[in-house]
């Protein structure tokens, strides 16, 4: 930690909003604009986990996000909820990017922002659901990580001690500069108030395309051409083939009874 | 020589976990197809054992780093050993386990040889060209995305429990290689060990029996749990009662909580949510009790019950316990 307290940087993204996005069955297209774009959940407990930091110790809190333009509204919703910074990563060059290429602009980024403590992520995003970007960046980055933290046990100059939730909990003890993927358990995140989101209208979003981060990475291991995964295509699983066999009334439970009996799941 | 798919063996408290088996069995039948070997690398305290196990498995050869100070997991250490590894014996192919481990372990790999990753793959296949496809749920669980890596070696996590388990045969013969450990472990993480066990394991057990937002008080729970009980299975609940502080997030299903895979599922006041759905929908048989008949989990299920599960599990109870021949009903 320098001393202006605590320099943490939040990686957020902006996704669809899986209850109200529309998948074709037959093409297997997925409708995205056919959902309302929110940021993804996780993240807002990386963000709120954040904010507490701040408030405990001072310092400061960027959010960078690489999406498309209307990711904005994400950012300013950060910038409400109580980051200081906000920068959009968009670009053609950045687009179709694989979680590898994904990180390397996100790693890029922070790299140009100059220095930094403490990175936080979500533990997986709703739509592409891979959970990799965070321990990514990492790597990238060459410096430790943990993932699933669900409790922030301690921060110090130096160190940062966290409990992870790998099925079984584990105490780590991390040297910052340090990146976390959070989860769920580890806080609520508050909402914010009206003046928050007054005041975060007047902030400025800052946008960076591929060029801005060419001093830190080789624009060509971004978007498509740096993706070395290829989705070849998407099968929407139609409603499963299952009976759906079903009672009701008086007796129904007696039926269901007859088909636990037949499956060997009761027995004498 | 010939190239190889390289599986993790991943190990806790000296003891192999068994997706490591299953992913050993799946490359087994993928190398047979595109004419490789089946390597493994295990690495922690005292596993030096447990490497002819890999091989009974299916393994052709399997490398072991045996140390005490690899005994607590460490993701920058464990890295290192890995990519040094790759980058001597130079496999096709990597698989690893889409554990909470292996989630935070194969990124780490991948990003350092600068390949590409496919998170949590529900299956394998192989393509008429030779090429390897991996199968997995994005969009919370609404897709199935088919997968293609350009660069080497391909990577990708796998769940637990998608693939079959292969036999064990003490017949196989093998070849195990003990390796240098590190002399050092990266000090920029230490481990303090473990803090608490898991007491249910929700993700092995063959019947579920789980609650939602349609159960009225926590105690309520306790009649779900005895129906469970009864079937010789586990309770398992929605994400809103572990909000609420009913239970532990052990027995939550679903996409932030455990992907479950039974030979029987029942769902009792539960709506059938996407992110509910993500975490139960391979079960053998699905079971739902819900009061209203346009839920849509009666969509996903083999057999439903429409009825208010006050009536329909209170009964179901007494009736298996006459069965049983238990008393007190
Ligand atoms: C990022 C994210 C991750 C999530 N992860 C998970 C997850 O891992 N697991 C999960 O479960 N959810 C998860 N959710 C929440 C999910 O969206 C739903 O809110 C949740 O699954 C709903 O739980 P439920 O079906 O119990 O409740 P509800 O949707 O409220 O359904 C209750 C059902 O009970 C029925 N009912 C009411 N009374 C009775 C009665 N007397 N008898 C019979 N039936 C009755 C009702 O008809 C209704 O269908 C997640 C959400 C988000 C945004
Ligand atoms: N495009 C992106 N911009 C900013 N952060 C991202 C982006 N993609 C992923 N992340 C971060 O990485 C985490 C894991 O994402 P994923 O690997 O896609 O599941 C998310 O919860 C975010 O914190």
């Amino acid at each position: 930690m320098s001393g202006k307290g605590l320099r943490i940087v939040v990686l957020i993204k902006q996704v669809p909003d899986i209850e109200k996005v529309r998948f074709d069955v037959e093409t297997g297209r997925i409708d995205r604009s056919s959902a309302p774009a929110e940021t993804n959940p996780f993240d807002l407990h990386a963000l709120e986990a954040a904010v507490q930091l701040k408030e405990k110790l001072g310092g400061s809190i960027t959010v960078i996000s690489m999406g498309p333009r209307q990711a904005e509204s994400s950012l300013r919703d950060a910038l409400a909820r109580g980051a200081d910074r906000a920068i959009l990563l968009t670009d053609k060059r950045l687009a179709g990017a694989d979680t590898i290429a994904t990180s390397r602009a996100l790693a890029a980024a922070i790299r140009k922002l100059g220095g930094f403590d403490l990175i936080l992520c979500g533990e997986k995003t709703v739509d592409g659901d891979t959970g990799q970007v965070g321990p990514e960046v990492a790597e990238v980055l060459d410096i430790p990580h943990v993932a699933y933290v669900c409790e922030i046990r301690e921060v110090t100059d130096d160190k940062i001690t966290v409990v992870s939730d790998m099925g079984d909990k584990y105490l780590y003890e991390v040297k910052l500069p340090a990146l976390l993927t959070v989860t769920r358990e580890l806080n609520t995140p508050r909402l914010p108030t009206l003046r928050d989101v007054l005041k975060a209208r007047k902030k400025q979003i800052e946008i960076w395309d591929a060029d801005a981060l060419a001093q830190y990475e080789d624009p060509d291991r971004f978007g498509i051409k740096g993706s070395k995964t290829i989705v070849m295509k998407v099968v929407i699983p139609g409603v499963e083939h299952r009976k759906g066999i079903i009672f009701r009334g008086e007796d129904a439970a007696e039926k269901l009874l007859e088909v636990l009996k037949e499956g060997g799941f009761v027995k004498p | 020589m010939t190239s190889g798919i390289l599986v993790y063996a991943e190990t806790s408290d000296s003891r192999i976990h068994p997706v490591s088996f299953e992913l050993l069995g799946k490359a087994r039948e993928i190398a047979e197809k595109l004419g490789l070997e089946v390597w493994s690398v295990i690495i922690g305290f005292d596993v030096k054992d447990r490497a002819k196990e890999l091989i009974y498995y299916g393994a052709d050869k399997v490398y072991v780093y045996d140390s005490e100070h690899l005994k607590d997991f460490n993701v920058l250490t464990y890295k290192d050993i890995l990519v040094d590894l790759v980058k001597e014996i130079d496999p096709e192919i990597f698989l690893i386990g889409a554990t909470p481990l292996g989630r935070s372990l194969a990124p780490r790999v991948a990003a350092a040889l600068d390949t590409g990753l496919t998170a949590d793959c529900t299956d394998l296949r192989v393509d008429e060209e030779g090429n390897l496809i991996q199968i997995r749920p994005a969009f919370t669980g609404n897709i199935l995305a088919h997968i293609k890596t350009t660069s080497k070696p391909i990577m990708s996590t796998i769940r637990y429990k998608v693939m079959p388990m292969p036999k064990r045969d003490e017949s196989r013969k093998g070849e195990i290689v003990i390796k240098n450990p590190p002399e050092k472990i990266d000090t920029r993480i230490k481990s303090l060990g473990r803090i608490s066990k898991r007491t249910v394991n929700i993700a092995d057990a063959e019947v579920i029996v789980s609650g939602g937002r349609g159960l009225k008080n926590k105690e309520d729970l306790k009649m779900l749990e005895e129906l469970a009980k009864l079937l010789g299975g586990v309770l398992g609940v929605s994400r809103p009662l572990v909000d609420e502080g009913w239970i532990a997030k052990e027995h939550q299903v679903g996409f932030s909580g455990n992907t479950v895979k039974p030979k029987l599922y029942i769902a009792c006041g539960i709506s059938g949510s996407p992110q509910h759905l993500a975490g139960m929908r391979d079960s053998q048989i699905i079971v739902a009790i819900n009061i209203d008949p346009s839920a849509p989990i009666f969509r996903h299920a083999d057999y439903g019950v429409v009825g208010d599960l006050y009536e329909v599990v209170p009964k179901l109870i007494s009736m298996i316990k006459r069965i049983k021949g238990v008393s007190g009903s």
